[in-house]
């Protein structure tokens, strides 16, 4: 039976979609896999080491790298939740074959959670915390207190890993949760509360006193049994099989109607992020990009402007790239429909346009709290801004014009980067996109001033704004150029 | 009205269309049928210009199909889920085709209202988005987004299945009504061979991507194509011989 279940395994990771592409990519992403486990471990091995370094700098303060260790896990598990969260898939869909054969609920069920129990999302701390555990152990940490506290790291990844069963779908409850961690963040960073001093200690219990991972375990298999009794009962095709239905909101959108023609796509590329899970996610994180910024305000980038001009372009752009960057494969799964009907090409690029410089004017608004850190961020920021409106929006699109990866709206899968949407073509266009600016300001800081600098990005992208319709032109082209590719592409499924 | 000329479609070395010659009048309602793989899909792909002829071409209206795009204002389909946009209700559907085919919220309500007997009280006025719908209720909207706009020419691949008995016997209605219109060419592809009878002036017979038979409706015709069907008949000598005599029910891919 048990063999049974893993021959089904093996065949459905073989034919995976990942697994379909060519040799060469096969290689790629396994060879990305594996150092992504290596980096893993190796941060695992080290991290102790160059903690330690930086605390004798007086870089870190912290009584000892353990002790930082975890001050932070807190952080590191409320991650783990949100990743989880997002892109951890509850092995449903391959359940409603077995129902009716001859096993028994119970079995299907403890396979289903089995299944989460060796996802890629626990085995990723695992090799983090293994390495770790080993580096406390040579440094002489008393090896009873290290085992309970590696057992219980592991407990508090299974027990997350369980809560993710039956917390899917609780939209409601999630963004709030980290809206809140994302504070608790922002206000230690400025010091006003510190939530680690409140937690670190805890995680230090589980070292100093060595029976005390009997808690997370017996906690972790709580939910391990809640989750396999809430998963037996749901284990219904008109339960928890069932796919989610969303009640249909209708809005008035006729607000919208003032934009002509290129209205019929604007109201429907705004019902596009508002109900569908992959565009709604992309609309969040392009607006999480506005505190990239915050990542070149550190000490190590003070003499460098190139960080703030790439921090101006990507808190402003951050929709702008991630949304664009995949038109047309938004309308992947009715392009046939959009092809056989009496659609301009250029009304249909236009709303994308409109709808991107909308998104980049909120998001420059959003920004302008760098002002904070001085008035050259501001500066950086609105020129950033003009220069994503002017150059950057047309020249996205045209970058999308290349990619022909059908999107599934409803799922998260890949809503993380498409392998397929990287090529060269793409690639190349990142010259204009993102180091022209940089290149420009150089010219410009050097010779005369900062301000100069700044005022030739915003320039440059003015500029661009002339020659929009030339470059929607070319999109234009390539889409009638590629017109039978890209439906022959979007009509794969995975 | 539509001219085929010297169609075909391969891929690699198979070849999945072979039409030398098909004249469509207008105001004629064709019926399709062949089995999984003769190519009807094929063909309505290539008569909405999504994939490319590898030789010949089709002439609608006095448009080249694949040269020029003013064929879409007179045209319109119903193929696949492909045609539908998943997460708009389907009144919102209706009026987006609506708008891309020029016609007010009225003129979509208008029609609605016309049709409220064909959606029965389901698909259109509930809660819910095209993708949640089932799949019968799906078809019913796609085929009256077809509708829409006074299309001269109207394609749909297999209207029938999927849909539930009552809804099939008023789609019936719906499709005579339309094909009595001397203005509206159809081209409707089945598997139910007393469907295709029933509604089509003319059957159009695909077999392994060739016509071998095209004939005016008559009295006779659903006889023939079920002979034929059966293997028994020795009218299509050359072509019958190799096609194993099965009837399949299942939906094409």
């Amino acid at each position: 039976m048990f063999k049974i279940f893993a021959r089904l395994e093996w065949k459905s990771f073989l034919r995976s979609a990942a697994f379909k592409q060519n040799l060469l990519f096969k290689i790629f992403i396994g060879f990305f896999a594996v150092l992504f486990l290596i980096e893993f471990a190796a941060i695992g091995a080290f991290s102790y080491f160059i903690i330690e370094e930086f605390i004798e700098d007086g870089k870190l303060a912290a009584a000892n790298p353990f002790a930082l260790i975890n001050k932070f896990l807190v952080y590191w598990f409320a991650i783990d939740l949100v990743f989880r969260y997002f892109f951890q898939k509850m092995p449903v869909a391959n359940i409603k074959p077995l129902l009716y054969l001859p096993f028994t609920k119970g079995k299907i069920v403890s396979y289903a959670m089995g299944k989460t129990v060796l996802s890629f999302f626990n085995i990723l701390p695992g090799f983090f915390f293994a390495p770790f555990t080993i580096v406390l152990l040579i440094e002489g940490y008393d090896p009873l207190g290290v085992l309970s506290w590696h057992i219980a790291m592991l407990c508090i990844t299974l027990l997350l890993n369980f809560l993710n069963v039956f917390l899917n779908n609780a939209d409601k409850v999630f963004y709030p949760v980290v809206a809140l961690i994302a504070l608790l963040g922002v206000s230690q960073y400025y010091q006003f509360f510190d939530i680690t001093d409140y937690t670190g200690p805890v995680f230090e219990f589980f070292y100093q006193q060595a029976w005390s991972f009997i808690l997370p375990l017996g906690l972790a298999y709580i939910t391990a049994r809640y989750a396999y009794t809430y998963f037996k009962k749901q284990l219904y095709l008109d339960d928890g099989l069932q796919a989610q239905h969303e009640t249909a909101k209708t809005e008035n959108l006729d607000f919208l109607n003032r934009f002509g023609t290129m209205s019929t796509y604007l109201k429907n590329d705004v019902k596009l992020i508002k109900r569908n899970k992959r565009a709604r996610t992309t609309f969040i994180m392009g607006f999480l990009f506005i505190f990239y910024g915050l990542f070149f305000t550190s000490d190590f980038y003070s003499g460098m402007d190139f960080g703030k001009v790439f921090a101006a372009l990507f808190c402003t752009g951050g929709f702008l790239f991630s949304f664009g960057g995949l038109v047309p494969s938004w309308d992947s799964s009715y392009y046939k429909l959009m092809m056989s009907q009496n659609i301009p090409y250029r009304d249909f690029l236009l709303s994308k346009w409109w709808l991107m410089v909308v998104m980049t004017v909120i998001s420059t608004a959003l920004s302008c709290f760098y002002v904070y850190l001085g008035i050259e961020w501001l500066y950086a920021i609105l020129a950033g801004a003009v220069y994503n409106i002017g150059l950057n929006a047309s020249v996205t699109l045209l970058g999308g014009a290349f990619v022909k990866t059908p999107i599934d709206l409803t799922s998260n899968k890949k809503a993380f980067g498409d392998s397929k949407a990287f090529n060269i073509k793409t690639l190349l266009l990142t010259i204009p996109k993102m180091i022209l600016p940089i290149v420009i300001y150089y010219v410009f800081a050097l010779t005369l001033s900062m301000e100069a600098g700044f005022i030739a990005i915003a320039a440059t992208g003015l500029l661009g704004l002339i020659f929009r319709n030339k470059i929607l032109g070319m999109v234009e082209q390539i889409y009638k150029n590629e017109k039978y590719d890209t439906i022959a592409a979007y009509a794969q499924k995975d | 009205m539509i001219q085929i000329n010297n169609l075909t479609k391969k891929y690699a070395d198979a070849t999945v269309l072979d039409i030398d010659q098909l004249q469509i009048q207008r105001g004629q309602s064709i019926g399709l049928v062949g089995n999984n793989g003769a190519g009807k899909t094929t063909l309505f792909s290539l008569l909405l210009d999504l994939i490319e002829p590898t030789t010949g071409h089709i002439i609608s209206n006095n448009v080249q199909v694949n040269q020029s795009e003013d064929w879409k204002p007179f045209t319109s389909a119903f193929v696949d889920e492909s045609f539908l946009i998943g997460y708009l209700t389907p009144e919102e559907y209706l009026y987006f085709i609506g708008e891309l085919r020029g016609q007010s919220r009225q003129a979509v309500d208008a029609l609605m209202d016309q049709y409220s007997d064909f959606f029965n009280g389901e698909a259109i006025g509930q809660k819910k988005y095209l993708r949640d719908l089932s799949k019968g209720n799906q078809k019913k909207v796609g085929i009256i987004a077809a509708l829409i706009g006074s299309p001269e020419v109207i394609i749909l691949d297999e209207p029938f299945a999927n849909l539930d008995p009552s809804t099939q016997i008023r789609l019936k209605g719906i499709i005579k009504e339309l094909s009595s219109d001397p203005r509206v060419t159809m081209l409707i592809s089945s598997h139910d061979l007393i469907h295709v009878t029933e509604v089509a002036d003319r059957v159009v017979l695909l077999e392994k991507g060739k016509v071998v038979m095209d004939k005016v409706k008559d009295a006779g015709t659903f006889a023939q194509l079920e002979q034929y069907f059966k293997g028994i008949s020795e009218l299509h000598v050359a072509d019958a011989a190799a096609v194993p005599p099965e009837i399949v029910n299942q939906e094409e891919e």
